[in-house]
């Protein structure tokens, strides 16, 4: 791309300095700068993720020896609900879309903002109204919520705990991200510089966009979902509840079809963010631009249909399991290209390992293990074996926690100099990355070994001869968590000590290194003319590290 | 002969654990490799490479018959444990907060599963109130209790011996003590037991009552003497002695 043209303007001042019609807080909650909600997201997102570590925190404290340890079982059962609720609705749901697809989304593509900055804003009220109306949920009616995060009927039914208005905070919190979908998909379309194709896009655009059209395509069955519980509850017209002759795993089905795509909803946008990082820290173009691509949209598309292997054991009809089994082995094909295809972008590279790349290897291997492990649930007759056990929750944890949350982490190091226009301190920083990763391991693996030899999940209490493994898991909790406070520590520190960051720091190629760091109100002085696909470093120009 | 359901779960995880080993060492190698490899101090100019069709082809096709191989593994097993032999012995169970029942054909009524080693048995699920799902580690097999309608599962235990039964759907404030007991024995034991337990049922003339009292002579008098953990206080088991 021509260099020129990017030239910043030092007469105009970053979007925090900018001042608008409102001063002071109000700048922030009704700003309708697509940066100022992207990092209003992330407060509210990892105040929430805190909030969901500490219930983690305690589960793996009350699991660390048989028998009550330091609470009752139906705290125990309320505990792992919270945990699940908030992790999954509140953080990782609207996760890498909301926090780095609202600030970098429109730079990538050379757009001043999204397409429609008010109802962007509108989503995030949205989200925080969700948010507190399922908190609220949670502890009005007959006492905690106890269900789960999976509200099974008929026990979500017959527990006194207000499962019409936590149904209803989850509508919300799914309106909110309707919202942000419809955004993006829009933005994607009408908003790119000119000279940007589709096929000229950053990978994090491109799965930010699979990723909306997911969103769009299945929020709507939970609000079907609503509708129905509503007219059940209501109206006592039976349609899930066996004692007015509804089917209980009718609910499941409506269940699933929504909060399997979720899983996509999380886990594509981390891998865009690995497609960005890759290449910046290998020095070269990313390995197969279009497979990569089109893999985020094959994995969306057929993600869309899968959700019946969460149902193999429920008792669905034999062939319905069998072609459930066979499209859960065709997700694992996109998916698979993708990590190859990562992978080769480091051959002949010019590879340093900052912190963010330091991540994104940890999520190879991570993701890995999660992935593959993915094969025992997809293949059914093990997967009868090791359905709701410690198994699952190691996978799920290593799929999700190892996609979202690591490409949380790497994120925050990469884009930090960016969005807050200090670097973070590397050496710490790479230190509780190590730490983290080893707890992580520690914490999580031992499940899988666990739930084969039969230990059920959301169990309060286990027979002793589980014990070992919930030790170590406790222990690996503790590791994990303090590289977590660390990490989190030395970014707040940098916050303030960090050095001033350059434009380009890591000598990345996407539009967002073109501008300075924090990025001024309007992003770009001019918008740019693009000429050439997202990746292309070219090597006679030095970068400023 | 039949295969046996838990050596086929199991050769599946083999398959699939060798199948993930291969690509877990492929993947993290090859990463580590080109990590210290093209590290910016060995290769400081990187080589612009956009992709490579072949290598694409051969990453999609190669996984795509792997993950074929093992649907079909999946799927055999699975066919085997949804085909019951016909000589099948049947049992009827009920998942409710938070025990199982048993009845057998003769209308005999067990809070423990009694069966004869090496004989099939065809357990009929039901659930009295809320979402269950029998689950016989040991045995691999496992299937959801749901209220309204009746699911099955089958499995043949080869060798005498005492087994646990758990429920693996979260069913509320005691799901994680709703064990129970698989006691496999001979024929002619669970065949005394079996008639025996008719009588007994037969005297008391109170499917309930003779249940119940049953039950509460069974209970705390096991063999399991492993400690005073919570689990094994309030599991229901029952001892293969008391009932010859
Ligand atoms: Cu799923
Ligand atoms: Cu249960």
């Amino acid at each position: 791309m021509a260099n020129g043209i990017l030239a910043t303007d030092p007469n105009r001042v970053s979007f925090y300095e900018y001042e608008g019609k409102h001063k002071g807080i109000l700048s922030w909650l009704l700003s309708t700068d697509h940066k100022r909600i992207g990092l209003l997201y992330l407060i509210s997102l990892l105040a929430f993720f805190a909030v969901g570590v500490t219930l983690g925190f305690l589960m793996r404290l009350e699991m660390i020896s048989p028998g009550p340890t330091i609470m009752a079982p139906n705290t125990y059962n309320s505990v792992f609900t919270l945990h699940g609720v908030i992790m999954v609705f509140l953080f990782i749901l609207p996760g890498l879309p909301a926090i780095f697809g609202n600030f970098f989304l429109p730079i990538q593509i050379g757009a001043r903002d999204v397409a429609f900055p008010r109802i962007n804003l509108l989503s995030w009220y949205l989200y925080l109204i969700g948010g507190v109306l399922a908190i609220v949920s949670l502890f009005t009616g007959g006492g905690i919520m106890d269900t789960g995060w999976t509200f099974y009927v008929p026990y979500s039914i017959r527990t006194t705990s207000n499962i019409s208005l936590s149904v209803f905070a989850a509508f919300v919190l799914g309106f909110s991200s309707i919202l942000t979908a419809v955004n993006f998909i829009t933005t994607a379309h009408r908003m790119r510089a000119p000279g940007m194709t589709f096929f000229r896009m950053p990978l994090f655009v491109w799965a930010l966009y699979s990723t909306a059209w997911i969103q769009l395509l299945a929020t709507p069955i939970l609000g079907i979902t609503l509708l129905l519980i509503i007219a059940e509850r209501m109206l006592g017209v039976g349609i899930f509840d066996p004692n007015l002759g509804g089917d209980p795993i009718l609910y499941q089905h409506m269940f699933w079809i929504y909060s399997h795509p979720a899983v996509y909803i999380m886990a594509i946008p981390a891998f865009g963010v690995v497609s960005e990082i890759i290449p910046t820290f290998s020095k070269k173009n990313i390995f197969g631009y279009t497979p990569v691509a089109i893999s985020s949209l094959a994995i969306a598309f057929v993600g869309y249909l899968v959700w019946g292997h969460h149902m193999f054991s429920s008792g669905i009809s034999d062939i319905s399991r069998l072609i459930f089994s066979l499209l859960t082995f065709l997700v694992a094909i996109p998916t698979g290209v993708k990590v190859f295809n990562w992978v080769a972008t480091m051959y002949k590279g010019s590879i340093t390992v900052k912190t963010p790349m330091l991540f994104v290897l940890f999520f190879i291997v991570i993701f890995s293990i999660g992935g593959l492990t993915g094969l025992v649930l997809g293949a059914i007759n093990t997967d009868i074996h090791v359905t709701d056990t410690y198994f699952v929750v190691g996978h799920f944890h290593y799929v999700m926690f190892g996609s979202m949350g690591i490409l949380l982490f790497a994120g925050l190091h990469y884009w930090f100099p960016k969005m807050f226009g200090r670097m973070y301190h590397e050496k710490m920083a790479q230190v509780s990355a190590w730490i983290f990763f080893v707890g992580f391991n520690l914490l999580y693996f031992p499940m899988f070994i666990m739930g084969y030899l039969g230990m059920p999940r959301r169990y309060y209490d286990y027979l002793p001869e589980f014990t070992t493994y919930h030790v170590i898991a406790t222990v690996g909790s503790w590791i994990m968590i303090t590289g977590m406070i660390i990490m989190f520590a030395n970014l707040i520190r940098s916050l303030y000590t960090g050095a001033k960051a350059t434009e380009n720091p890591w000598g990345g190629t996407t539009l967002e290194w073109k501008i300075p760091s924090p990025p001024p109100l309007e992003n770009f002085r001019e918008i740019p003319v693009i000429t050439e696909g997202p990746y292309e470093h070219h090597f006679n120009k030095e970068e400023n590290t | 002969m039949r295969p046996d359901i838990a050596t086929q779960v199991d050769n599946t995880m083999i398959l699939i654990v060798a199948v993930c080993i291969f690509f877990f060492v492929l993947v993290t190698g090859t990463m580590i490799y080109f990590v210290f490899r093209y590290n910016k101090k060995r290769n400081p100019q990187a080589t612009n490479i956009h992709g490579n069709t072949p290598l694409e082809v051969a990453w999609t096709v190669i996984p795509l018959i792997l993950v074929l191989v093992i649907f079909f593994y999946g799927w055999n097993g699975f066919s085997n444990m949804r085909n019951v032999p016909e000589d099948a012995l049947v049992v009827k169970v009920t998942g409710q907060m938070w025990k199982w029942k048993f009845e057998y054909e003769n209308g005999k009524k067990s809070d423990t599963l009694f069966v004869p080693v090496g004989k099939p048995v065809r357990m009929n699920i039901h659930s009295n109130d809320v979402n269950h799902s029998f689950f016989i580690p040991s045995m691999r097999v496992k299937e959801d209790a749901v209220p309204g309608r009746e699911n099955y599962l089958w499995f043949k235990a080869d060798n005498i011996g005492e087994y646990d039964i758990a429920c693996a759907e979260y069913c509320g404030l005691d799901h994680w003590n709703m064990y129970a007991k698989l006691i496999v024995d001979t024929d002619e034991n669970f065949n005394a037991w079996y008639n025996q337990v008719e009588q007994s049922e037969k005297k008391t003339n109170s499917g309930e009552t003779g249940n119940t009292t049953n039950q509460d002579s069974l209970k705390n008098n096991s063999g399991n003497t492993d400690d005073s953990t919570t689990v094994t206080d309030t599991t229901q088991i029952s001892d293969t002695t008391k009932s010859e």
